[in-house]
């Protein structure tokens, strides 16, 4: 195993209460940054360590910061982003769950970075036993003088809430979010005005995920240089990534971003190799969003170098033969999976989840669920592939919020890679009804074939 | 101010005017259409994506071209930037896209819809528009919910633009609908089935652009075609009065407000003259409203005075 910043305690008894947590180091960020440093210097740490946003957009977070507008006399906000609905992605859930002080430690230290007076915890509705968790670490910090007014005498003060969505994934989009937050419906905003000018009521706001406010805490602890020594190239410290899929040890794993993906998904200290001595078929990195990787493509490049775990090495090809870290829903794939029923799936969840406001999403979903759903029960026909291709094209990039492209890129990806298995859906709809679902498709309907 | 070119046409526009408005400052060929954006209404706009342009240039300091089709409706314009509406292959093919996707669910109901003659989804499909339809589901439907009175809504013919609900809330005092559910199953709704009767909320059914919201006191009385635009006004407390009756024969069969060429109303009216006052002696009548549009309402010729030949031939 790498080197583990957040994780490292996750199994020490008790992490999860206040004494132990502060026994074991934790705060010891915000004494540092409260007492030590001015909120300048503490952007500067971030800022050094090359910290990226760990929401899924990689977008680095010293610079996100620096952009956030300070007029007089306005607040700011910050606010963690814990709507964790992306299908594979449950690394949030994993960390707030064992260690919520390190969440509200870090939200701390970066809101005092920021100067915002009051944070917001966003936590989508079915995680609800763990707003009961966070709610109990908030009131153990206010106890502990962590959060409230003039907190260590330092003259900061910052208030801290969690609050609960219900259970809309585009909530996770910031500016739905912010929406939701302030009690409208979830409808992402027409950027711009970014939130760091209009944000929360219009003030100047920062939204961040989980993972990446959690980060802070070992980046002000250790220093940025010393985080920035982790990982290769611009994918600096550590990743926790969500396994799961077809693979002999699900769960979630911290990362230093410079192991190869076979070593991530063959070595035991990881996903410990494929389920039932299967092959590997294909893979999703970095949850359902992502394109889809074929085999050949998951653990070498186009050109034939080591895929490694980093947001670099998994986009390289570009969409053609790479993908995307995203948010680190690492999903496997053995032989026997059936692509176009997977894409299905994740269609019918995109469909289920478009807010509705953009016409290309609202319709252009439904219909590739529609068409999609088809071929995987032995109706489609030849044409529909060229159909889903046409459908996809025209949703990309034409919409108010990525959750279009979201759901563009894996109908592309998996036609782009796994055109075959489209056909032999439409060339042997019985066959592919038997083997997905162990039925004997003249018992449930007549397929029509091609 | 900010010189831009649409098309090869340029403009000189204040700062902070959409690349939409500037269209329609220099008129004709360059406008996109607009479904959603309504320039009276606060907050209205980029939702539909029909209006979405190139932007082949991104200013005169950062001349890159933008990688995204952006909605001119809700982007604004900046020096020397450069805009491909009709002359770009890649705009022509993501409208043709959006009115695909506004049309695969809805009704097609044309034929029995109020509306038809005077629809900017009829204009918009006729104009960018394919010949036939690759969507082979069931469409879907709503069932309709009465909202009082004066007002029909007809959901299934929604295309959730949100004008409606962007007029209650900036011209009546209490909004009492908005939109339900969400995705495809999105629907506008009273706050449990109440019923719409603010003063001014009948103006709901002049910015809806489709046949979803009509009006009672019309419904089904004739196609408007038929029927002859006259602009007409009358005294009144609540609102200027300034109205266009439609008449058929020498009786009013509706009020409508009067609408610009770009079908958007600039004077709202109040239910009172819209749906109250029937009578002609209730109204002055100025004269005949221009339609401006290429659109069947002109073709019943109500604006045309009767030619000489047809006065001799009568003679004769
Ligand atoms: C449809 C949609 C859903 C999203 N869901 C989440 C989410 O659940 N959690 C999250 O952290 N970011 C989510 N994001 C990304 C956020 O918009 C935002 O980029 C992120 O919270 C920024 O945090 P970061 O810079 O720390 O990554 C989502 C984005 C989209 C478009
Ligand atoms: S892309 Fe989809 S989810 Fe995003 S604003 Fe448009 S309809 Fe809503
Ligand atoms: S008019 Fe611009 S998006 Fe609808």
């Amino acid at each position: 195993m790498g080197r583990q910043l957040l994780l490292d305690k996750v199994n020490v008894a008790g992490i999860n209460t206040y004494d132990v947590y502060r026994k074991e180091g934790g705060y010891r960020s915000v004494e540092k940054a409260l007492k030590k440093m001015t909120p300048e210097e503490v952007l500067e740490e971030v800022k050094t360590s090359g910290l990226r946003g760990r929401g899924g957009a990689g977008f680095p977070t010293g610079m996100k910061w620096s952009f956030i507008a300070k007029p007089e006399g306005v607040p700011r906000f910050l606010l963690c982003n814990a709507d964790e609905s992306e299908p594979g992605t449950f690394k949030d859930r994993y960390l707030m769950e064992k260690i919520p002080h390190l969440l509200v430690e870090g939200m701390v230290t970066s809101s005092y970075a920021l100067g915002a007076n009051q944070g917001y915890i966003y936590i989508r509705g079915e995680y609800m036993y763990v707003l009961r968790i966070l709610e109990k670490a908030i009131a153990e910090a206010y106890q502990n003088g962590w959060l409230g007014k003039n907190i260590l005498g330092s003259g900061y003060d910052f208030d801290l809430a969690v609050t609960c969505g219900a259970g809309a994934y585009i909530c996770g989009e910031e500016t739905a979010l912010i929406e939701s937050l302030e009690g409208e419906r979830g409808n992402p905003r027409i950027k711009p005005p970014f939130p760091a000018v209009k944000g929360l009521w219009q003030n100047p706001t920062v939204v961040n995920n989980v993972e990446t406010i959690a980060a802070v805490v070992p980046i002000i602890n250790d220093g940025g240089a010393e985080y920035a020594k982790i990982g290769i190239g611009r994918s600096t410290g550590t990743k926790l990534i969500s396994a799961s899929g077809n693979i002999n040890k699900p769960g979630v794993f911290e990362i230093e971003m410079n192991i190869t993906v076979e070593e991530f998904i063959y070595s035991d200290q990881y996903c410990g190799g494929i389920k039932n001595g299967k092959k590997l078929k294909a893979c999703v990195p970095g949850g359902s969003s992502v394109p889809i990787l074929p085999h050949y493509l998951v653990c070498k490049t186009a050109a034939g170098q080591d895929r490694l775990m980093s947001y670099e090495s998994l986009a390289d090809g570009g969409f053609a033969t790479g993908s995307m870290l995203g948010s680190g829903g690492f999903v496997v794939y053995d032989e026997d999976q059936c692509i176009v029923r997977n894409t299905w799936n994740f269609t019918r969840f995109y469909h289920h989840e478009s807010c509705g406001q953009c016409s290309p999403c609202r319709e252009g979903t439904g219909w590739m669920e529609k068409v999609l759903h088809r071929l995987e029960y032995g109706h489609g026909k030849m044409e529909d592939i060229d159909l889903l291709w046409d459908i996809q094209r025209k949703i990309e990039g034409n919409t108010i919020c990525p959750l279009g492209d979201a759901a563009a890129w894996p109908v592309a990806a998996a036609i782009r890679h796994f055109r075959e298995e489209f056909e032999w859906h439409v060339n042997e709809p019985v066959r592919c009804l038997e083997k997905n679902y162990g039925l004997v498709a003249e018992k449930v309907f007549e397929p029509v074939t091609a | 101010m900010p010189l831009v070119t649409i098309d090869g046409k340029q403009i000189e526009v204040p700062e902070g005017t959409t690349i939409l408005n500037a269209a329609r400052m220099i008129g004709g060929d360059v406008v996109p259409p607009a479904m959603c954006y309504y320039s009276s209404l606060k907050g209205s706009g980029g939702k539909c994506r029909t209006c979405l342009v190139e932007v082949s240039k991104g200013s005169e300091k950062d001349p890159r071209p933008m990688p995204k089709l952006v909605a001119s409706c809700s982007t604004t314009v900046m020096d020397g930037m450069e805009v491909k509406n009709k002359t770009s292959d890649r705009t022509l093919d993501a409208r043709k896209g959006v009115v695909e996707f506004l049309l695969i669910n809805h009704p097609l109901d044309c034929p029995i819809c109020d509306q038809a003659g005077e629809c900017d989804l009829q204009n918009l499909a006729f104009e960018h528009g394919m010949e036939h339809s690759r969507y082979e589901f069931e469409r879907r439907e709503f069932d309709k919910i009465d909202i009082g009175e004066y007002i029909k809504l007809h959901m299934t013919r929604c295309i959730l633009c949100y004008r409606c609900v962007y007029t209650a809330d900036q011209l009546t005092e209490k909004r009492e609908h908005g939109i339900i559910k969400r995705g495809d199953q999105s629907e506008i709704s009273t706050y449990i089935q109440n019923a719409l009767d603010n003063d001014f909320i009948g103006n709901v059914i002049d910015v809806c652009p489709v046949g979803a919201l009509t009006d009672k006191t019309f419904r089904f009385k004739s196609r408007v075609w038929y029927t002859k635009p006259m602009d007409a006004h009358r005294n009144c407390s609540k609102c200027s009065g300034n109205a266009v009756v439609w008449m058929i024969g020498n009786d009013i069969a509706r009020v409508t407000a009067r609408k610009d060429q770009y079908g958007e109303v600039k004077e709202f009216i109040c239910n009172e003259c819209r749906f109250e006052k029937k009578e002609m002696s209730d109204w002055t009548i100025e004269g005949p409203r221009h339609i401006n549009r290429h659109s069947v309402i002109s073709a019943n010729k109500y604006e045309t005075p009767i030619p000489e030949h047809t006065t001799l031939l009568n003679k004769a």
